[in-house]
């Protein structure tokens, strides 16, 4: 059977048209392909919702309309999300839960409970890091505002922590929902203090354990070399030594965690210095209040306005700005993005003092860029990274239908070596192409296009995997792939869908073909 | 304090090191081992950082029992089922084994194919895993913290990579993990394919030529032939393990089908390794046992037999080609050498090294070695390292391969290969 004939039975079916089933037939005002690469990076995946938009808007205001989304969820997705129990409790309540249960742990006589209590902390520990997942999977399957949830996922990157250490699974949701996502569009610096102050960070950098006399160093290295200027000697121009290492370290000291309901007793001179908030605390006795210097500038001792002090400062070098809009350009652009584009960003950069959604803009609406992917050969090809796969693929398999499984995707991510919150050190994910390629990871990627497109792959069924209701496989020959994919299909991959059996191995050879590897 | 090498044989001229045991020295000799060209290694990570002390247990130091008031390891007894295996001649030897390795790797030990390296490790004091993980795989040297400018983390190549690199065209390496490990990555590329799952069927020889033909004149083109031979290899094998049809495995086919978990994994690896490999690489997860370890019995006596049935599966499965290969064993890091609160135990320095292979020089300890007392641990917490282990790999690949010491340094820049003359 060929395609076309599944593409009459399946728009039969949808009775979205009666006489234009011919693939030939395309709508009225089909996108271009420059539009339709354009959007395949403005999104996590095109879908109908987005053409529509972008044919009313035109791309300068669909662009805009991105970059000022508000971080509320909108409509069903807030509904849904709200009744998962991470949004029904703080981190605050959960982290004391759990040290209470481990001093209760601690008091019990017998073994059997003992462990049986410890994996009940164990699972709930699971399923709120599941939850977290599934929180931003929803989103970046839903959510309208797809810059938002794209840069959301990059800045989780680019401030990476790891869930299985210690206890940042259990403060994880507030990082991503309090911290990282508000500011995803916003100031930059305020992102970094955001971070800074997250107990998720403090605690996977261990910043929380360190302390005047006893520095912990760790936090302070990567927040120069990961987090703004880039590595010392490195492309971003960037120039720290060991001792700047230090004495950031020494500002940092007194940023920590207090789960305790109490405060320290402090001596009245330091009490006006202390700050708490949630999780967060600023322990003026464990700070050393004595004068640094940071990149030759003199920073005086005054408690936590020092952070807020070395922050600024780290943000408004010219090297962050320079790093910051290379990474983001490795991530939207291509794996070397165009030296010249990385430029105009950073002059944006640093003339907004920090504005990402202008960093963004400039990026997006850049001259050489768009023309690039308006060439008929892809001039700044990029190569989907799992996640990008993964949720470009449940876009169009499943838009306008609510997943109610979400334990296959987390799985996916997993198998494709890219798990949420699963990188174990602090840089984050590769953002270019031969992390993704091994031969094992390519064929994965068949298996997983090959579980979607038959429908076959539980994401419809309770989460406990017991069946849910009967939903068949995806019909992704519509009016929409006729319009927006097919256009820009390659010969092989025409060739190969011409060859399928069924709709269900067509789908799968779509998933898996090189064209839809690409961005 | 830390202990440095001049320390500690400052120790073991003094007489405190181990008087059973002669101290070897790390300087390598000169010796004329063919490289075989048909040679296999294998290494097993042991991701989290095993609890060595309570595998290979020092069971001729009272320290010992001391600091590990619940969760020690009894004294040989040969009426106790639970005690540990004595590990030499007779029963006061000083170091046991731990009673779930009784019938997977004592028998290996005393056919002289298993020795273990103990006080072996890394530099990396941090006690992170996954710094210590990711410093260990990228097999470089630890940064000095006296530099200037600090070194960038170097999240490059891994050693695995580089050894492939060296043997130039002779080496077929593979990771039998989901993802590319750190330790494989870099210029060769290396196919990766995950031998846990239940062996769901492909797909079948007309999609792949489909899914291979969309790819043809691509960049990608290689790598899918390359998984696609993989899967096909890993569901023949399969097959054959299924229908006990592997010559060297008839008198272990009720194993075989019964296999599970890690000893699956293990058959199925071996297999592929016997036709088709000689690099690989698979790692074993869970050891970060903080909470409630248990001793003889108990969280870590279970991954202990899955990890030994696996070893000693995968060493029946190899054949006769298990005398042409080395299987090293390692972990980022030991745990404290004194339980904790709960149980169980920390994370520490110094570990113990497991070789294995049929032709290895094995029923012994191999390495420097020093008494086992609250004076001789690091920092007052935990094993000192005495064996860096890219002084240990690199003789072992050094004797394997006669790596000449241009492609040794390639693998691992500025080491000198400890002669722990094992193979």
């Amino acid at each position: 059977m060929s395609s076309r004939l599944y593409a009459f039975i399946s728009v039969a079916i949808l009775g979205l048209l009666v006489c234009t089933a011919s693939p030939d037939a395309r709508g009225p005002a089909a996108l271009t392909r420059g539009d339709l690469r354009w959007l395949g990076r403005v999104t996590f995946g095109v879908d109908a919702a987005t053409v529509a938009a972008y044919r009313r808007l035109g791309r300068e205001k669909f662009l805009d309309e991105q970059l000022r989304s508000p971080a509320a969820d909108a409509g069903d997705l807030a509904k849904s999300i709200s009744t998962l129990s991470i949004a029904q409790q703080s981190a605050q309540t959960r982290v004391r839960w759990v040290r209470s249960e481990q001093q209760r742990i601690n008091g019990l006589p017998a073994e059997d409970a003992k462990q049986q209590a410890r994996m009940a902390i164990n699972q709930a520990g699971n399923q709120a890091l599941y939850e977290t997942a599934r929180r931003h999977l929803m989103r970046a399957l839903q959510s309208p505002s797809q810059l938002r949830e794209q840069m959301t996922w990059f800045w989780m990157n680019h401030f990476s922590v790891f869930s299985g250490k210690a206890n940042v699974r259990w403060t994880l949701a507030e990082y991503e929902d309090q911290a990282v996502r508000p500011h995803a569009l916003g100031s930059f610096r305020d992102l970094v203090m955001a971070t800074l102050t997250s107990p998720a960070m403090l605690e996977y950098l261990d910043n929380a354990q360190s302390a005047a006399g006893r520095i912990n160093e760790n936090y302070a290295r990567e927040l120069m070399e990961l987090h703004t200027l880039g590595v010392s000697g490195g492309p971003s121009g960037s120039r720290y030594t060991q001792q700047d290492v230090q004495e950031l370290a020494r500002v940092l000291t007194g940023a920590g965690i207090n789960p305790n309901e109490n405060t320290p007793r402090l001596p009245p001179q330091l009490q006006p210095l202390y700050i708490r908030r949630g999780l967060f605390e600023f322990n003026p006795q464990r700070h050393d209040n004595g004068e640094k210097t940071i990149l030759g500038t003199k920073i005086h001792g005054k408690g936590f306005d020092e952070i807020d002090e070395a922050v600024t400062m780290l943000c408004r070098q010219p090297a962050t700005a320079r790093f910051i809009s290379a990474r983001v350009a490795e991530y939207f652009v291509a794996d070397e993005p165009p030296r010249a584009l990385v430029d105009r960003m950073a002059r944006t950069f640093e003339k907004t003092d920090g504005s990402i959604a202008a960093v963004l803009r400039t990026m997006f609406l850049d001259k050489d860029f768009m023309k690039a992917l308006d060439a008929p050969e892809q001039k700044l090809p990029k190569f989907k990274d799992p996640m990008q796969f993964v949720v470009s693929s449940l876009r169009l398999a499943y838009e306008g239908k609510t997943l109610t499984n979400y334990h296959p995707a987390v799985n996916w991510l997993q198998q494709l070596g890219e798990p949420l919150y699963g990188r174990v050190t602090p840089d984050g994910y590769p953002l270019t192409e031969p992390a993704w390629t091994s031969s094992g990871q390519l064929v994965r990627r068949f298996e997983i296009a090959r579980a979607i497109g038959s429908g076959n792959a539980g994401l419809f069924n309770a989460e406990d995997n017991s069946p849910g209701p009967a939903t068949g496989f995806p019909l992704l020959t519509s009016r929409f792939y006729y319009d927006s994919i097919e256009p820009a299909l390659g010969v092989k991959t025409r060739q190969t869908l011409d060859k399928t059996s069924s709709q269900q191995e067509w789908n799968t050879i779509l998933l898996a073909s090189p064209d839809w590897m690409q961005r | 304090m830390t202990f440095t090498r001049r320390d500690i044989l400052k120790l073991a001229f003094a007489g405190a090191a181990h008087p059973l045991l002669p101290v070897r020295g790390i300087v390598s000799q000169v010796f004329a081992a063919p490289g075989a060209a048909d040679a296999k290694f294998l290494l097993v990570f042991l991701r989290g950082g095993y609890d060595a002390a309570n595998v290979v247990i020092p069971v001729g130091s009272d320290f010992y029992y001391e600091s590990r008031p619940t969760i020690a390891i009894a004294r040989p007894d040969s009426a106790n089922p639970l005690a540990a295996l004595p590990l030499g001649s007779d029963a006061s030897s000083a170091w046991g084994l731990h009673p779930a390795l009784k019938d997977t790797m004592l028998p290996l030990w005393q056919k002289g194919q298993l020795a273990f390296v103990p006080f072996a490790g890394t530099e990396d004091l941090t006690r992170s895993h996954f710094e210590t993980q990711d410093s260990v795989e990228t097999g470089m040297p630890v940064e000095s913290h006296g530099e200037k400018t600090p070194a960038p983390h170097s999240y490059g190549s891994g050693f695995l990579n580089r050894l492939a690199a060296a043997l130039d065209g002779a080496a077929a390496p593979v990771a039998f993990t989901d993802g590319l490990p750190t330790v494989m990555t870099g210029s060769v590329v290396v196919p990766n394919v995950s031998l846990k799952g239940t062996g769901r069927p492909g797909f079948d020889d007309r999609q792949m030529a489909l899914l291979a033909g969309m790819y043809a004149g691509t960049r990608f083109e290689p790598l899918i032939a390359e998984g696609f031979d993989l899967r096909k290899t890993v569901a023949q094998q399969d097959q054959m393990m299924a229908a006990g049809t592997m010559g060297e495995m008839q008198a272990a086919n009720r194993n075989a089908i019964t296999a599970r978990g890690f000893e699956l994994e293990a058959r199925r690896m071996a297999g592929l390794m016997k036709d088709k490999f000689n690099v690989a690489f698979i790692d074993v997860g869970g050891w970060d046992t903080h909470v409630n370890q248990g001793g003889p019995q108990g969280q870590l006596a279970t991954l202990l037999t899955s990890l030994g049935q696996g070893l000693a599966a995968f060493a029946e499965q190899m054949g006769s080609a298990w005398s042409r290969t080395v299987v090293v064993v390692i972990s980022e890091f030991g745990r404290t050498f004194r339980e904790n609160g709960t149980r169980g135990t920390d994370h520490g320095h110094g570990t113990v090294y497991w070789v294995l292979g049929g032709a290895l020089h094995g029923g012994r300890f191999a390495g420097e070695q020093v008494d086992v007392a609250a004076r001789t641990l690091n920092q007052n917490r935990d094993w000192p390292v005495m064996t860096e282990y890219r002084a240990m790999l690199g003789g072992i690949f050094k004797r394997m391969y006669s790596l000449d010491s241009t492609r040794l340094d390639r693998v691992f820049p500025n080491t000198l290969p400890a002669d722990l003359d094992l193979i």
